[in-house]
């Protein structure tokens, strides 16, 4: 919490009027569904939903026995941490491209922001149609120049490659964003200093820039993690929908398919309070690093 | 610039050049397919360049759809889109400036349990409270509804956090002298907060409409009926599971309608975008 106002308005029943919108949709569609959703996974329903029986923690039990929900866990840390070290890479380059150069910097930055724009679930079908198995322009060239057979309906591999570039393609738009703004507020006098004692571009951008912008990688460390994690349902919707046997079946994905599809809610809960805490605690992390930084 | 490379200017150009192309290969596909007929589409190697349909593919989705798993009219369905993202947006900006003000600019019990109740918002996305957020919605009758589609989404701890942010950096002696002068709270909020605020609300709306129109998993759940499906969920319905016929070039034209708005917003509003991007690490 940082300073205060040092003089408020008279309080009456005013701010509470103010606060009641925000409040009420907060109270009705957040606190009480997600309450529910913890009391749920504490439950076990019988198919029809007329047998409803209080278990405790089984449901979690069964989830750590299950073998294709540890899958979900091994997939969903595959493909986070290979999409979000990808993008971060590729952008991190382009960033320190664009920031090495004078002019073009804001014709760059217009031509390589757009698809930040683009729903993911869009992004996923234009990807799917390039690598259609039958006539996907890109699925043509491996074929004919390269003798590889594409077919991410059939492979595991390619599904999950599909998937890492359609739904890192927008992030790299993201995170260029940030590095570049980050690099751009780094004082010349200091990439100069270190000129004038001899470091070369490649030794001044390792040993000076990347140093000085490790706030702004955390940070997107973290968001490009929440992303993968949450925000690429409708890649997988619209692509693999989460095969071929369970390749793609991602944490978020298995939620919905295990609840709306299986109909097994009491699992498909139990999946949701996992979730949930992973976000917490990769919320918890952003705010100690935002914390930390405000002291500086 | 430092020192005189050429040599590694020219190396960045290439690469930022490079991936230029490589960002836009996939739209410039879809722009192509667009413009072929069906036909044309199901023929290995399907064509790089523009062919002659565009304006017969872009009248058939706009005005009657792409046959098959849904038959709504594309029109109708940006139209969902625009309402849906504006009502996400400017309900969004409204209810966190109104809730940022009551937190900043008042003292009062339940303050900070309020303040709380708001941050945890953060930790729950729609992904981990589906099904309970669903009988919510189902239980107020709200299915098919732009309410049930909006409402849900509308509440928000990152937009009240900034405008508290911006808040708490209006100097002091602005409420005191408004004070001072007789000014009520909401008059104070009318002639000062919300003046000073433009910028940052400028900001967020380009962020918030964006977010609005890519929804993609609540309208999935929400809209079972045609006339409301969202643009980019009726995207999705018109790809068939498997390897069905699927009339690409006209679900091509359609997902380039999809993306022309936000991409619009973003390239002509770069600067308030940017801004409101950047805002969200501090």
């Amino acid at each position: 919490m940082a300073a205060e106002k040092r003089a408020y308005f008279p309080a009456g029943w005013l701010p509470y009027a103010l606060v009641a919108p925000q409040l009420a949709i907060t109270l009705v569609f957040f606190m009480w569904p997600a309450s529910q959703a913890i009391w749920q996974s504490l439950l076990v329903e019988d198919s029809f939903g007329l047998n409803v029986e209080f278990v405790g923690l089984l449901n979690f039990r069964e989830l750590l026995a299950d073998s294709f929900y540890l899958n979900s866990f091994k997939v969903t840390a595959i493909f986070s941490v290979v999409m979000t070290v990808g993008a971060l890479l590729i952008s991190l380059v382009l960033a320190g491209c664009c920031d090495y150069l004078i002019r073009g910097v804001r014709v760059y930055q217009t031509l390589l922001i757009w698809p930040y724009a683009v729903a993911p679930v869009v992004a996923a079908v234009l990807w799917s149609f390039i690598f259609n198995p039958s006539v996907g322009i890109l699925t043509y060239v491996l074929r004919s120049w390269f003798g590889v057979e594409w077919n991410h309906l059939l492979n595991g591999n390619q599904a999950m490659t599909l998937i890492i570039i359609a739904s890192g393609w927008k992030q790299i738009s993201y995170n260029f964003l940030f590095f570049l703004a980050g690099m751009q507020a780094i004082p010349k006098s200091l990439i100069e200093a270190a000129a004038i004692d001899g470091a070369g571009p490649l030794k001044r951008f390792l040993s000076v820039v990347l140093p000085l912008i490790s706030p702004t990688t955390f940070f997107l460390l973290v968001v490009n993690i929440v992303y993968a994690f949450f925000e690429t349902f409708g890649v997988i919707d619209a692509t693999t929908q989460g095969g071929p046997v369970q390749a793609t079946q991602v944490l978020v994905y298995k939620v919905y398919r295990d609840g709306f599809k299986g109909g097994d809610l009491g699992s498909s809960a139990a999946q949701s309070v996992v979730l949930m805490v992973i976000v917490i605690v990769l919320t918890v992390v952003q705010f100690r690093y935002i914390e930390r930084k405000v002291q500086y | 610039m430092i020192e005189n490379r050429p040599g590694l200017r020219l190396f960045c150009h290439a690469m930022l050049l490079l991936s230029v192309l490589t960002l836009a290969f996939p739209v410039w596909i879809a722009v192509v397919a667009s413009t072929h007929t069906a036909e044309r589409m199901l023929t290995v190697p399907i064509p790089l360049w523009p062919g002659t349909e565009l304006l017969d593919n872009y009248r058939n989705v706009l005005l009657k759809g792409v046959a098959g798993a849904s038959a709504a009219p594309v029109s109708r369905m940006m139209f969902n889109s625009l309402v849906m993202a504006l009502s996400i947006a400017v309900g969004k900006i409204i209810i966190s400036l109104l809730s940022a003000f009551a937190i900043v600019y008042f003292r009062f019990p339940l303050r900070m349990v309020f303040f709380w109740m708001i941050f945890i918002t953060l930790m729950l996305p729609v992904e981990v409270r589906i099904f309970p957020t669903y009988k919510v919605v189902s239980d107020l009758h709200m299915i098919n509804t732009y309410a049930g589609l909006t409402l849900p989404l509308i509440a928000s701890a990152t937009a009240t956090f900034l405008f508290r942010q911006f808040f708490m950096t209006i100097p002091d002696e602005m409420m005191e002298a408004a004070r001072m002068d007789g000014a009520s709270a909401l008059r104070f909020f009318w002639d000062v907060v919300l003046p000073l605020s433009r910028t940052n609300m400028a900001a967020l709306f380009v962020i918030l409409f964006i977010y609005g129109w890519n929804q993609y998993l609540w309208p999935l759940l929400i809209t079972t009926d045609e006339s409301i499906y969202t643009a980019v969920i009726g995207i999705k319905r018109m790809i068939p599971g498997g390897d069905a016929s699927v009339d690409w070039n006209l679900v091509m034209a359609a997902a380039v309608l999809a993306m022309l708005p936000p991409a619009l917003v973003v390239i002509v509003m770069q600067k308030w975008f940017v801004k409101g991007l950047i805002e969200q690490e501090k």
